[in-house]
């Protein structure tokens, strides 16, 4: 019998919010699928590119980056620097043709639990139609 | 802004230029290529004697180290400095300038519209003496020498940007025409003053300059196209950096990537057996060194935006990778997202240390 891909997403959460947004989904018996691998962060912005990077070639099948809404940081600024890199690291990706869908950024404020599940779905579903990511099998990474 | 005109030599003008600075006590120092007529090798001098500068070569299409990169910590001196740096080398200056690790103020800045430069290879190999005569006949027609590197082949920014002085040298200045010097800065007119030379209000005009800039869109377009051409993706990364030997060459050469204390050399990336066997777990094979492809792609998103195109990288490569055409290719894009051009001014910051509050709608 195959057995049934489950992918691997790798999840950057700011403590602030996103990490509490998931705290709330897990509080409300909100569903969302064992998938979403969460990392704790002080902020979004504490996500350097290499982290995306290291995660895509090490055979995450996603990465998500989940952050305070623009405006809410609890540094008042530092998801506008995480926008920033990860539309540059989006660009690199695009330049080699490598799959950009594979990464995400994501806003979710501390009272959004029900927003977090459905991410942590519709990312889900997304990367499942994208299947396995190629990096997993090659040793050469 | 004036213009000087003198009866000789561009780079002959230019060393002139120089002797007076340094004769006159307008400057402590000069940096400027230099030939070793006894090895027959090029080096970038730092000259503060000018029985020195007889050996001076300011306009040799030779870059041995990218001089942005060498100024660096001279700049933050307090001694006056007047250096002849190719644009991208200026440009790569500019840079750094912005990141707090070199400083304009002293310095006199001297560049040319730029011919591009041989590979070092080339300079090791054979004799630049002799390639000289012909190189210097296609650059004033306004093509493109096709023995020079290939970031120079395909730069469209081959006129200097906030030079405080402009030296004519492709386009325009046809043999026997003389030295052409454009002084754009105050700054220039205040050390140029009392130096020999023809004085004109003739003002730089790029448009001589139109087929040059066709001729290098047309071969950048080529260059972009072959380093995409068996498809993109995950293949053809291993196929462009697959080879790499994990020097760190292509970093140490580059005057962007100027940490002290890089990521990929800190303790980040001692790799100790915990990792191997981690690694080990998963896959059950690991290339070593491990983190190759992971280096160059950590670069990319590190400093691309701010990316020069001036070729270090690709001529220092031992297996012969095109770093500096990706990167080339790469930063392009990434500088786009921010309307930014490294090294077009000083008072522009890097695209990583601001923001906007409103952009980028599509993400988040």
């Amino acid at each position: 019998m195959k057995k049934e891909f489950t992918p691997r997403i790798t999840s950057f959460l700011c403590k602030w919010c996103s990490y509490t947004g998931a705290d709330l989904a897990g509080t409300a018996r909100l569903q969302y699928p064992t998938s979403i691998i969460p990392i704790q962060v002080m902020c979004s912005s504490r996500v350097d590119p290499v982290f995306l990077i290291k995660a895509f070639l090490s055979g995450s099948d996603g990465v998500l980056i989940g952050g305070c809404h623009p405006g809410d940081c609890h540094y008042e600024t530092g998801n506008y620097h995480a926008r920033r890199r990860f539309a540059i690291v989006m660009g690199v990706f695009d330049s080699l043709g490598l799959e950009s869908q594979r990464l995400k950024l994501s806003w979710i404020s501390a009272s959004e639990g029900p927003k977090f599940a459905r991410v942590a779905n519709e990312y889900t579903e997304e990367i499942m139609a994208l299947g396995e990511n190629p990096t997993r099998k090659s040793i050469f990474l | 802004m004036s213009s000087i005109i003198i009866d000789t030599s561009a780079s002959r003008g230019v060393t002139e230029l120089l002797r007076f600075l340094l004769e006159s006590g307008k400057i402590d120092a000069a940096i400027t290529m230099r030939n070793d007529p006894e090895n027959n090798t090029y080096d970038l001098g730092l000259i503060t004697d000018a029985s020195n500068l007889d050996e001076a070569v300011p306009l040799i299409p030779v870059m041995t180290v990218n001089a942005g990169q060498a100024l660096s910590s001279i700049s933050i001196s307090r001694k006056k400095i007047a250096v002849v740096l190719k644009p991208c080398e200026l440009r790569a200056f500019v840079e750094l300038v912005k990141r707090e690790k070199g400083s304009l103020e002293n310095l006199l800045t001297i560049s040319y519209t730029c011919g591009g430069v041989f590979p070092l290879d080339t300079v090791i190999t054979e004799q630049i003496e002799e390639l000289l005569p012909k190189y210097k006949k296609i650059i004033l027609n306004g093509e493109i020498p096709v023995n020079t590197r290939d970031t120079c082949r395909t730069c469209e920014h081959f006129i200097p940007m906030n030079a405080d002085i402009t030296v004519s040298v492709i386009g325009e200045c046809k043999p026997g025409a003389g030295c052409v010097m454009y002084l754009n800065t105050e700054k220039a007119e205040d050390f140029a003053e009392d130096f020999a030379g023809e004085r004109s209000d003739r003002k730089f005009d790029p448009s001589a300059l139109k087929k040059t800039l066709d001729a290098r869109l047309a071969e950048k377009e080529k260059l972009f196209a072959s380093i995409t051409k068996d498809g993109p993706g995950l293949d053809r990364l291993l196929d462009t950096f697959g080879k790499c030997v994990g020097c760190h060459g292509c970093s140490s050469v580059c005057p962007i990537c100027y940490c002290l204390l890089c990521d990929f050399e800190s303790a980040n990336f001692d790799y100790n057996l915990p990792y191997f066997e981690e690694h080990l777990s998963r896959k059950g094979a690991l290339r070593l060194p491990p983190d190759t492809i992971f280096f160059h792609l950590g670069r990319l998103t590190h400093m691309s935006f701010s990316c020069v195109g001036c070729g270090m990288c690709s001529d220092v490569c031992p297996v012969d990778i095109p770093v500096a055409a990706v990167f080339k290719k790469t930063g392009e894009k990434t500088a786009a997202l921010f309307d930014y051009l490294p090294g077009r001014d000083v008072e522009e910051s890097i695209p990583v240390m601001v923001y906007k509050e409103e952009e980028f709608p599509d993400i988040g």
